[in-house]
């Protein structure tokens, strides 16, 4: 079996979860910038004395596609990596993936990731 | 070898016409004030010709991505019409020598005849083509004023056919009341170089345009103001710098004389209370955004300096530094305050033209009477109120008519997708995403 992670983080925190998750042994991961909004909402800014609010806030979204075992590990490196304690963090959900393959060489699930 | 045969004989020429021509040839005592400022003229010139640049790239770094095409447009077109006009009608308009003081249409501009000889040129003066480059490039600037406040949502050929009135008629009158020696000369007026001629001018012109035009959809909804951020601001920070460079033209040239030790001294004294006016007027800024809204606003420091630009504007020789430094510093004050206050009244203003151009300039204008003992308070206001009702009353005339004749507004779906394609077909940016 195969799981898909979908993690959305805050940007800054993208370089440091990459090292982390790479020393973790994942060898692969999609990266997509985002935005969105959650309990963390959006926020007010001004510009030229006029204050106006800012509905989705920008976010990175990392989706990295692991054997079935690794896949506790891994979101346990995420949230450790990814995490300042304050609102906005992000969330971790995890899938099941029906089929993975790889189009090089037809190689399918565990063997193609 | 070769280099220092040619400097002999260089040398030898520079000499031989010495001789030749020394006992009926003018003195440099006679000659040399012309040349020296022919040679102002010149420089400011191009200084001040710089800022059509410099509205461009401040502009063009306000408005949003999808105007900008349009936004370049206006400003190239409005240079090269009010090019035109000052020819053909603008320039004798303004100075045309002995006349009512109120106004005189003249022709065509003529300049001096292919190598003019000293006794036939205006030796107390400068050559007509310096003089007339150095004047036409000031009325392009008010035009400029007038395209900033109206960006996003004007179409270009109204705009354009409000420039050739503006250039053509409406500057030059006004203009020849004072510098062409007209009736506010006559009554003691004082506006060095231009905080009312040039700055409130296009002020005025641009806040009875903003009126008829209506502000952009969607700005005002609900009681709230909604901002729209500039493209660039890297471009529009350029275009302040570029303004603020092209100032020192705009006011030291304005001495209109640098054959003295007196005047030369003067036009160097001009730029450094012009330089310390902008600089006082965009640390004003600084610090009162930081105050008012916890952070700074990087577009309010720019109109800041562009504030204590126009504010020195009317009197940049006489004041002290420390006096450029407190004018300055109130421009820039004028402008955190009015930019907001505009809103309120659903003026909409897209890069902040009418509280810099307009609120400082007249700003300036009383300012004057603090350092320029010839400046009287009630005159500066008889001016300032003279200038306000003709260009008002006169714009509002102009966009009426062109509004009831082929309409000035682009439709509402071409204004949401942007003038850059509805009207020019043409993107800015065409490699970058919407958004």
């Amino acid at each position: 079996m195969v799981k898909l992670i979908i993690a959305t983080i805050k940007p800054f925190k993208l370089e440091e979860v990459r090292e982390a998750l790479t020393e973790a042994g994942v060898r692969g991961m999609m990266v997509t910038e985002i935005k969105g909004f959650g309990s963390q909402s959006g926020h007010t800014e001004i510009y030229r004395g006029a204050e106006y609010a800012v509905n989705f806030v920008p976010k990175v979204k990392i989706e990295i596609v692991v054997a079935d075992g690794m896949a506790d590990q891994i979101v346990e490196t995420i949230t450790k990596t990814a995490q300042t304690g304050k609102i906005g963090d992000g969330k971790i959900f995890v899938l099941d993936v029906q089929q993975a393959v790889r189009v090089r060489t037809g190689e399918t699930n565990e063997d193609a990731i | 070898m070769k280099l220092k045969n040619s400097l002999l004989v260089g040398a030898a020429l520079a000499v031989l016409p010495t001789f030749a021509l020394a006992q009926d040839a003018p003195g440099f005592d006679e000659i040399g004030p012309y040349i020296m400022t022919t040679l102002l003229f010149c420089m400011a010139g191009f200084l001040v010709f710089f800022m059509a640049a410099g509205f461009a790239m401040l502009e063009g770094g306000l408005v949003r991505s999808k105007n900008v095409t349009m936004q370049m447009t206006k400003n190239i077109g409005l240079f090269s019409i009010a090019a035109i006009m000052y020819w053909l009608v603008g320039f004798n308009t303004m100075y045309p020598g002995d006349f009512n003081g109120y106004f005189a249409i003249g022709g065509q501009t003529v300049l001096d005849p292919v190598g003019v000889a000293a006794a036939d040129a205006a030796l107390d003066y400068a050559s007509v083509g310096s003089d007339f480059f150095f004047q036409l490039v000031f009325v392009a600037a008010t035009a400029s004023i007038v395209s900033g406040a109206l960006a996003e949502r004007i179409k270009l050929w109204p705009f354009l056919i409000f420039v050739v009135v503006l250039t053509g008629i409406m500057y030059p009158i006004s203009g020849s009341w004072k510098w062409g020696g007209g009736w506010l000369d006559a009554a003691g007026f004082q506006d060095f170089a231009g905080s009312t001629v040039v700055h409130s001018v296009g002020g005025w012109a641009a806040l009875a345009g903003a009126i008829v035009l209506g502000p952009r959809l969607g700005k005002y909804k609900d009681g709230r103001v909604n901002p729209m951020p500039g493209s660039n601001l890297a471009l529009a920070t350029l275009g302040t710098f570029i303004l603020w460079l092209g100032w020192f033209g705009f006011n030291g040239g304005s001495q209109l004389a640098m054959g003295t030790v007196g005047d030369v001294s003067d036009v160097s004294r001009i730029f450094a209370n012009t330089n310390m006016a902008a600089a006082a007027g965009a640390v004003t800024a600084l610090i009162l955004t930081q105050v008012l809204y916890k952070k700074p606003d990087l577009t309010m420091v720019l109109n800041g300096a562009l504030a204590g630009l126009v504010s020195i504007t009317a009197e940049p020789l006489a004041p002290t530094l420390f006096g450029a430094l407190w004018i300055g510093a109130i421009g820039g004050v004028i402008v955190v305050f009015t930019v907001p206050l505009l809103d309120k009244l659903k003026i909409d203003d897209v890069v902040g033209a009418i509280p810099v151009h307009l609120f400082a300039g007249i700003w300036g204008t009383i300012a004057v009477v603090f350092y320029n003992a010839d400046a009287n308070l009630g005159t500066q206001i008889t001016g300032i109120i003279a200038y306000g009702v003709f260009t008002f009353v006169a714009s509002l005339v102009v966009w009426f008519i062109l509004k009831a004749a082929i309409g000035i507004r682009v439709g509402e779906e071409e204004e949401i997708n942007g003038l850059d394609m509805s009207e020019l077909g043409m993107e800015a940016y065409p490699e970058f995403s919407k958004g």
